[in-house]
């Protein structure tokens, strides 16, 4: 890292960034482009691959800078897999050919990416997954179905997780591969959710060919890989204070404040529960947020998936049934597949709905507790049958 | 203040470096001084109080004069210092008079304003540990009900005062203003009762006849006796904070150590769940007991909000990790010599003490108008 990488240098750079591409005049894609090219996209990745080796805590300056001038940003929420894990995931393990092909139109939003490592038979237990990868010359041969793929009809890869090796115990016969979406041996089927939506897709991976070059890491070293990319998922809190009342609390408040008539005693007691949990879990992460900027990142980040997936479920729980009569009713039942995750969108009973998959979708948080219980806490595993026994060999 | 405008400035919801060392010198004195053991001995005897760890902790460390300007005998520092003393005696339990004379009485005396008269004298002798004052309400008096006990006259009698029988200057709220009364004086009676938390001694304080020196007109004084107990009330969620890791870190310890089937007990699932999740409380209300505790420093106008959230919160995860450690030590934690009762007794206390949880969920419904119906 250079010594000179301070704030304002960060500010100077952006100040020559918009000087060149006015955000007025300039394209979307092409601004987001100059600003990849200039390394201020992530300004704690290498220099030629969008950042300047600086201080992670120096982006927000970069960000603020380019708000106030009003430049496009490139929409994260609609590329999040790709920013949050197949980005980290390639810097880490990526060869320097792979970056150089993936990272830019990832950032810029050209390509949308998806992953592919849950299956109907690997869920909490993912590293039991049964994908085949059998090498062919120079490519790998992939069949399989993997699930809870959000993204997968608008995506342009994939990272994938399959096994190349069922002869050894589980996690050390898992290999990880970029995969072509638009291969033909690749079928994407909406998953129709409690809510009316496929959010998410079933992916069938019939005769998939990857060249050995869209590997990531060792062959074997697959769930090592995995692991940075789990751990980005869990950590991709963002730079941003979160304003009070700013969750789905905000909204149960808003109806309170207008509509007198709907209080009882009982709903009273709830919300302000409710009301004071969710300030508690702001201010939590806005404590993660402080020491992660301080350079002491704690373990708190665990914790806090855990707390807002069941705020949410009580949250939009009360507010269904502080709506009373409108609460009986349902915006739309119409299946949609929508290229965006909405947890807070339309009405109280899709909050309520969607709301119910925050304790399953990124590591249910039963699975999250044992892991707070044995990193954090350091409590004792409990006995384990399945780490030395061959992949073959374990009960289906 | 409303739901919808927060303080621009984000509250700063670390230890700096300096509070860190403090933590530091104060859990050292404890663990020399006040292991369980000797709080246990030291509450069954007639003198609940170590008077020389209470001058380690008042004047050696100068704890009892950090929210004291230099100018005024203290050590001009803040409530997020004092709120760090409060977390290791939450962490200790051991019976010292720190909340009500360092930081309630001395917040009074402080609200009160001046740089000279009786109340500047009397802030001098509590910042230096010369002598303990407390507020003569009940400990369960909430913030809110400050500016209502600025009723009667020196004529009274008052049940339920914390830590009065270590007090030499007994702080009288009444019609005409708040008045500083000698413990010991003539007409003055403080009559001990038997508490539900034994570390921190209850009594019934009785005035007949008693004189004292009048500190300020009513007025003001209903505002310094509000502050004083806002004040007490945010910090105590860094009381509750230090007591609910305590609770924790033995609870796991326990569990590790404990084997019961052939293994460690805390390596069931069922358990290993129930002490994750209070790991997730306990973090959470770091982050409650650090706002209010910034806030109170800033002196910032979220306060009242800040401390309110605090309390509400802090109380709840106090008693709950007291009872998750008294029911995950199984049998040893329902006896008397194992310290966990101390901690349940002074959870529950906590949770009553300077107003419920309840009272400061109604004051967060006025601050951020959700109302009644």
């Amino acid at each position: 890292m250079s010594a000179d990488l301070d704030a304002a240098r960060i500010r100077s750079l952006t100040q020559q960034l918009l000087a060149a591409h006015p955000p007025a005049t300039t394209g979307r894609t092409d601004f987001l482009k100059a600003r990849f090219d200039a390394g201020l996209a992530w300004v704690h990745y290498p220099v030629g691959l969008g950042g300047l080796d600086a201080p992670r805590s120096l982006q927000p300056v970069v960000d603020a800078g380019l708000a106030a001038a009003g430049a496009p940003d490139n929409d994260p929420r609609r590329i999040g897999i790709g920013l949050g894990m197949a980005a980290p995931t390639l810097l880490g393990f990526g060869t320097d050919e792979q970056k150089q092909r993936f990272l830019r139109p990832l950032w810029v939003g050209e390509e949308v990416w998806c992953q592919l490592f849950s299956e109907p038979g690997a869920g909490s237990d993912l590293a039991a997954l049964g994908t085949r990868a059998v090498r062919d010359g120079g490519d790998w041969v992939v069949d399989g179905q993997k699930v809870w793929t959000s993204s997968a009809h608008v995506a342009r890869w994939a990272i994938l997780i399959a096994r190349t090796d069922p002869d050894v115990p589980k996690h050390r016969g898992i290999s990880y591969f970029i995969c072509d979406m638009t291969d033909p041996g690749v079928e994407v089927r909406p998953l129709r959710q409690i809510t009316g939506e496929a959010e998410f897709n079933e992916v069938f991976l019939t005769g998939v060919r990857i060249p050995d070059s869209r590997r990531l890491g060792q062959v074997g070293d697959g769930w090592k890989v995995a692991q940075t990319t789990l751990m980005n998922e869990r950590v991709s809190i963002g730079g941003a204070r979160i304003p009070r009342e700013g969750g789905m609390i905000g909204t149960v408040a808003k109806t309170w404040r207008e509509k007198p008539a709907l209080r009882t005693h009982d709903l009273h007691q709830r919300l302000l529960t409710l009301w004071v949990e969710a300030e508690v879990a702001r201010l939590t992460g806005e404590r993660l947020r402080q020491q992660l900027v301080a350079g002491q990142p704690g373990p708190e980040g665990s914790g806090m998936k855990l707390a807002f997936a069941r705020l949410n479920q009580e949250i939009s729980g009360l507010e269904v049934e502080l709506l009373g009569e409108e609460g009986l009713l349902y915006s739309d039942w119409t299946m949609r597949r929508p290229e965006l995750v909405d947890f807070t969108g339309r009405d109280a009973g899709y909050r309520y709905l969607r709301s119910k998959g925050n304790s399953i979708e990124g590591g249910t948080s039963e699975v999250l507790l044992n892991i707070v219980a044995e990193r954090v806490l350091g409590l004792p595993v409990e006995p384990r049958n399945d780490k030395d026994v061959a992949w073959k060999d374990l009960a289906r | 203040m409303t739901a919808q405008t927060e303080p621009a400035q984000a509250p700063d919801l670390l230890y700096s470096q300096a509070e860190e060392d403090l933590r530091s010198a104060v859990r050292s004195l404890l663990a020399d001084r006040a292991d369980a053991p000797t709080v246990l001995a030291g509450i069954e005897s007639d003198t609940p109080y170590d008077l020389r760890l209470w001058e380690s902790l008042a004047s050696g460390i100068g704890a009892a004069g950090l929210l004291v300007p230099e100018e005024l005998g203290g050590q001009g520092a803040t409530h997020r210092e004092a709120a760090v003393v409060l977390e290791e005696l939450g962490r200790s339990v051991a019976p010292a008079p720190y909340l009500t004379s360092a930081v309630v009485a001395t917040e009074i005396l402080l609200a009160l304003g001046g740089e000279d008269g009786p109340a500047v004298e009397l802030l001098g002798e509590l910042a230096a540990g010369r002598k303990v004052a407390v507020l003569v309400l009940p400990f369960a008096t909430a913030p809110a009900d400050g500016a209502a006990a600025m009723t009667g006259t020196l004529e009274r009698t008052v049940t339920g005062v914390a830590e009065a029988e270590a007090a030499d200057v007994l702080l009288v709220p009444t019609a005409e203003g708040l008045y500083a009364v000698e413990a010991g004086g003539d007409g003055v009676a403080v009559q001990p009762l038997v508490p539900l938390d034994l570390t921190r001694p209850l009594a019934t304080v009785s005035l007949s006849g008693a004189s004292g020196i009048r500190l300020a007109e009513a007025g003001p004084s209903a505002a310094a006796v509000g502050a004083g107990l806002l004040t007490g009330a945010g910090l105590l969620a860094s009381e509750q904070l230090g007591l609910a890791e305590w609770c924790l870190t033995e609870t796991v310890r326990h569990t590790r150590e404990r084997h019961q089937f052939n293994r460690p007990v805390g390596s069931f699932q069922s358990l290993k769940h129930r002490m994750a999740q209070l790991w997730l409380e306990v973090v959470s209300a770091r982050a409650a007991a650090r706002n209010a505790a910034d806030a109170l420093a800033a002196g910032s106008p979220d306060a009242p909000l800040a401390v309110a959230v605090a309390q509400a919160y802090c109380s709840g995860v106090a008693v709950h990790a007291a009872e998750e450690c008294v029911q995950l030590h199984g049998g040893i934690g329902m006896t008397w010599e194992h310290p966990a009762h101390l901690y349940l007794k002074r959870a529950k206390a906590d949770s009553i003490a300077y107003g419920t949880a309840g009272r400061h969920r109604d004051s967060v419904a006025g601050l951020v108008e959700l109302p009644a119906p």
